[in-house]
């Protein structure tokens, strides 16, 4: 739904692109957009690859909807999903694959990475390039001003099945910059990256990382009610500049104010294009951050890590934020000492949105995994889940969370066709991607392995197949 | 419902364990039995279990005065032993307080003994001991900020998840970083590393025949103090092991070589490229400990990393052991063992590089690591697959005791579950 708010917007924009704000506009809702008009500056070219119609036959189909279709038939035109049910008749011209004993889900979808922004061999400095940590309120850099598309990590997530990421900048900071969300395809550019018509995040981060980074200097955060101080004058900040451009926008009067690279991410919070994505922990903490959104009129999309979700479940159900989170980890900090296994069964349990994310390197490529351990634990807990619900962990909800449900995150006809085949039950440790596509092109066929993308890898020693 | 009702029992069991309790003697009878010794796996057996050891295993167990245990047909296994960890010395990473894994005392580098102010109460513990790890290698790190001061980390000690003392066996291996870390510490370059690892064994060699002339201030300057001078004579009278972490494939090379000049025993640890010397270091016979889903070529020393390394090392006769994710991940070392099962290598081994040969590693392999005739009682009983996220404990002995299928986590689970699940009665599992 929010992703739709968008599209209207690049129509509008393209007629300005380019060009500075006009001194006596004619057209002011098309103006309206002048906070971002950077939209088109940096427009995506991604185009996807061309593909085949293809029919998978015989499949168990976790859809994503939280329906499991057993001997399901899965047909792809177009780079979309035509259909998808139990019994469909195969049309001529259409690639049959026979998946019979096999499974297969939506692309995984990893709402928190940092791929391409630190970038493998991640213990060399020059390839870390996630946190701009010369301000607390970096909310003017982006992070895919940092991406590298020749980072290893995104052909290792897409041979796992990861078809979409958002990368992040890094939690340092109060506002750590804009958010990327991109298409896991090989790519010489970002841009060629960039999921089409996928809104923005804002990387906000509560907690230890920024009162840390910047209590060490001895200056403001250093404290958590340094924290939210800070995010207050931020907001207040851009309150006021988004009401002097509506205002010079209403009158069409004078010159226009002066751009503000900070403010326009932050007034486009708060004009509803930016999606607000919350670096939080704690329980106390998200429950101040819902009230700082609520002073200023923004939603919060995601609490990412929130690993103390389960204890306020009810209230993240009622603001309508997602939760992402691990299953494993905890305790490398204070404020993840209360992470449980059961966080994501519970949150899904009390009807809230629940993702599994990555924030890693290695565990991107086994978010199926955390995900059944998660399962896996709530169930111990008695909790009733069913592997179609929890596939949504990490496929539709992160969709959600993106602001790209439209288009993909679930396998229903129109959507985009980005799929998994896998070998078994993608909730076994055992399960392995046979093939993955994106928008219906096939990118990894674990039986014919190819050179990886990554032109870091090219020549280095250990890179002649392991046999 | 014969499965409920072992499983109540189990319950039970693990209630009456909720305190120190006595080791009893009792029969684990209709279990599927992953001895990982000899006898390989039993289809159907028993295990008769005796003042904290095994006294029987079989197909056909007579004890008919010792309580019965039914698993309900489940799996059986050793319980598991993570290695390289800091279970017993961490509480919470990023706290000075409660980390004491790594020291910055000058004179205290490979007289650092982990197996000195363990905590057996800490919460790490019952996190890692529900995946079904009973036993562990805690091994010191290094301070961050530390140098040329500093080539060793210190000595690692195997250590107990359960009952009193947490300490099993001191000094199981002395722990070293090369490849990059050594070089770094070294001053930036490996062949100092090297170099100086030279000078310092033959100082400590040279003290091993003179300590009473050192005393006396009669020999000339040693790079070590007198306490790590005396911790290294073990190693150099092969009596003890370097755990040495090193992972590029020339790295690997100059380890193995280091160890055949200078005639020390090693154990190698990382190996990310080792599956690309895998031949070299089984004629060698050294053992390698290794995290198989590190596959990322996530330094210069990695570039090979692959998730076939396990498999490959295996294939050409080395033994090996596996890592989990690290301290509080610890409990991941299963799910570590049922991914390099995934990348080809054999369930059972899959399962050895978690049980039987760290213990044999670390040389303690006549107390634990298998279901065997008189080893000490650590098993556990699994729902499920134990390589498998699906799969759990539902009862888990340490030397034929009972251990609380609970930990703090679990608690914080039980305090805030009932708000999201009205209905009690569906009740909480182990």
């Amino acid at each position: 739904m929010r992703h739709t708010v968008l599209l209207p917007l690049i129509a509008a924009l393209a007629a300005c692109a380019g060009a500075p704000p006009p001194a006596a506009p004619s057209a002011p809702a098309a103006l309206r957009a002048g906070l971002d008009p950077v939209v088109e500056a940096y427009p995506s070219t991604y185009r996807a690859a061309p593909a085949e119609r293809v029919a998978i036959v015989g499949a168990t189909i976790l859809t994503g909807t939280g329906a499991e279709i057993a001997d399901g038939t899965l047909l792809v035109a177009d780079g979309r999903i035509e259909a998808v049910g139990a019994g469909l008749a195969v049309p001529e011209g259409y690639g049959r694959i026979d998946a019979r004993g096999r499974w297969v889900t939506p692309g995984i979808i990893d709402a928190h990475s940092h791929l391409g922004v630190w970038s493998q061999p991640d213990n060399v400095e020059a390839q870390n390039d996630v946190n701009e940590l010369t301000e607390p309120n970096t909310a003017q850099v982006w992070a895919e001003h940092s991406l590298w598309p020749q980072d290893p990590g995104f052909d290792l997530a897409r041979e796992a099945g990861v078809t979409t990421l958002m990368i992040l900048p890094g939690s340092g900071n109060l506002f750590g910059g804009r958010t990327v969300t991109v298409r896991n395809v090989p790519a010489m550019s970002v841009q060629a990256m960039r999921f089409p018509g996928a809104p923005y995040g804002l990387k906000v981060a509560c907690g230890e990382n920024p009162m840390r980074t910047y209590g060490g200097r001895g200056r403001s955060p250093a404290s958590r009610m340094g924290n939210v101080a800070g995010y207050r004058r931020a907001w207040i900040e851009a309150a006021d500049y988004a009401r002097r451009w509506d205002a010079w926008r209403r009158t069409g009067t004078g010159d226009p104010p002066r751009r503000d690279l900070q403010l326009d991410t932050l007034a486009g919070v708060l004009e509803g294009e930016i999606l607000v994505h919350n670096h939080c922990y704690r329980a106390d903490e998200m429950a101040v951050m819902l009230d700082v959104a609520r002073e200023f009129g923004f939603r919060i999309s995601t609490f990412h890590h929130a690993s103390e979700a389960y204890k306020i479940a009810p209230l993240l159900v009622r603001a309508d934020v997602c939760a992402a989170t691990w299953t494993n980890w905890w305790g490398y900090k204070m404020e993840v000492f209360d992470a449980i296994e059961e966080n994501a069964a519970i949150v899904d349990r009390a009807g809230g949105c629940a993702i599994i994310h990555s924030d890693d390197a290695v565990l991107v490529q086994r978010l199926n995994q955390e995900a059944a351990a998660a399962l896996s634990a709530g169930r111990r807990a008695g909790l009733t889940i069913s592997e179609g619900e929890a596939i949504r962990w990490i496929t539709a909800n992160p969709a959600r969370a993106l602001g790209i449900s439209g288009e993909t995150g679930t396998i229903e006809p129109g959507k985009r066709a980005d799929l998994v085949l896998w070998n078994a039950s993608p909730f076994s440790i055992y399960a392995l991607a046979d093939r993955v596509w994106i928008d219906g092109a096939l990118v990894h066929d674990r039986s014919r392995p190819e050179p990886r993308h990554s032109d870091f890898l090219l020549g280095q020693p250990g890179q002649e197949p392991a046999r | 419902m014969i499965a409920r009702l072992a499983l109540m029992l189990l319950l039970s069991l693990a209630a009456m364990a909720a305190g120190p309790a006595r080791a009893e003697t009792f029969l684990i009878a209709n279990a599927r039995i992953a001895t990982m010794g000899r006898a390989g796996t039993i289809e159907r057996g028993s295990i008769l279990v005796r003042d904290g050891r095994i006294a029987a295993v079989g197909a056909d167990v007579a004890a008919p005065d010792a309580r019965r245990i039914d698993a309900g047909g489940r799996i059986v296994t050793p319980g598991l032993i993570a290695s390289g960890t800091g279970l017993g010395l961490i509480e919470v990473r990023s706290v000075d307080a409660a980390n004491d894994r790594a020291t910055r005392l000058p004179g205290i580098s490979a007289a650092f003994d982990a197996g000195y102010g363990l905590n057996p109460d800490s919460l790490l513990v019952p996190v890692a001991r529900l995946s079904g790890i009973t036993r562990a290698i805690a091994t010191p790190t290094y301070a961050e900020g530390t140098g040329a001061e500093r080539l060793f980390a210190g000595q690692a000690a195997a250590v107990t998840l359960g009952g009193q003392p947490m300490l099993m066996r001191r000094g199981v291996a002395m722990v070293l970083a090369l490849g990059e870390d050594g070089a770094e510490r070294a001053g930036g370059a490996r062949g100092a590393a090297l170099t100086s690892l030279r000078a310092i064994l033959a100082d400590v060699r040279d003290f091993a025949r003179r300590r009473a002339a050192y005393d006396r201030g009669e020999t000339r300057d040693y790079l070590l103090s007198r306490a790590d001078l005396e911790a290294l004579v073990p190693v150099v009278e092969r009596r003890m092991k370097l755990l040495v972490s090193v992972n590029r494939a020339s790295d690997i090379r100059d380890a193995l070589a280091f160890a055949r000049e200078e005639r020390v025993g090693i154990i190698l640890e990382g190996v990310a490229e080792g599956w690309r010397v895998a031949a070299e270091i089984a004629a060698a016979g050294v053992p390698v400990l290794l995290t198989p889903v590190d596959n990322l070529p996530a330094s210069f020393e990695a570039l090979g990393a692959t998730l076939d390394n396990a498999r490959l090392l295996q294939r050409a006769g080395v033994l090996v052991g596996f890592q989990g994710n690290g301290n509080h991940r610890e409990r991941e070392l299963r799910y570590n063992a049922g991914n390099a099962v995934a990348a080809g290598l054999a369930w059972e081994q899959g399962l050895a590089a978690v049980t039987i040969n760290p213990a044999r590693i670390f040389g303690l392999d006549d107390r634990v690591g298998s279901i065997e005739p008189g080893k000490e009682a650590d098993l556990v009983i699994w729902n499920g697959d134990p390589l498998d996220t699906l799969g759990r404990p539902s009862a888990i002995f340490i030397r034929g005791e009972a251990q609380p299928m609970r930990s703090r986590q679990t608690e914080l689970r039980d305090r805030y579950l009932p708000a999201v699940l009205p209905s009690p009665s569906q009740g909480a599992e182990p």
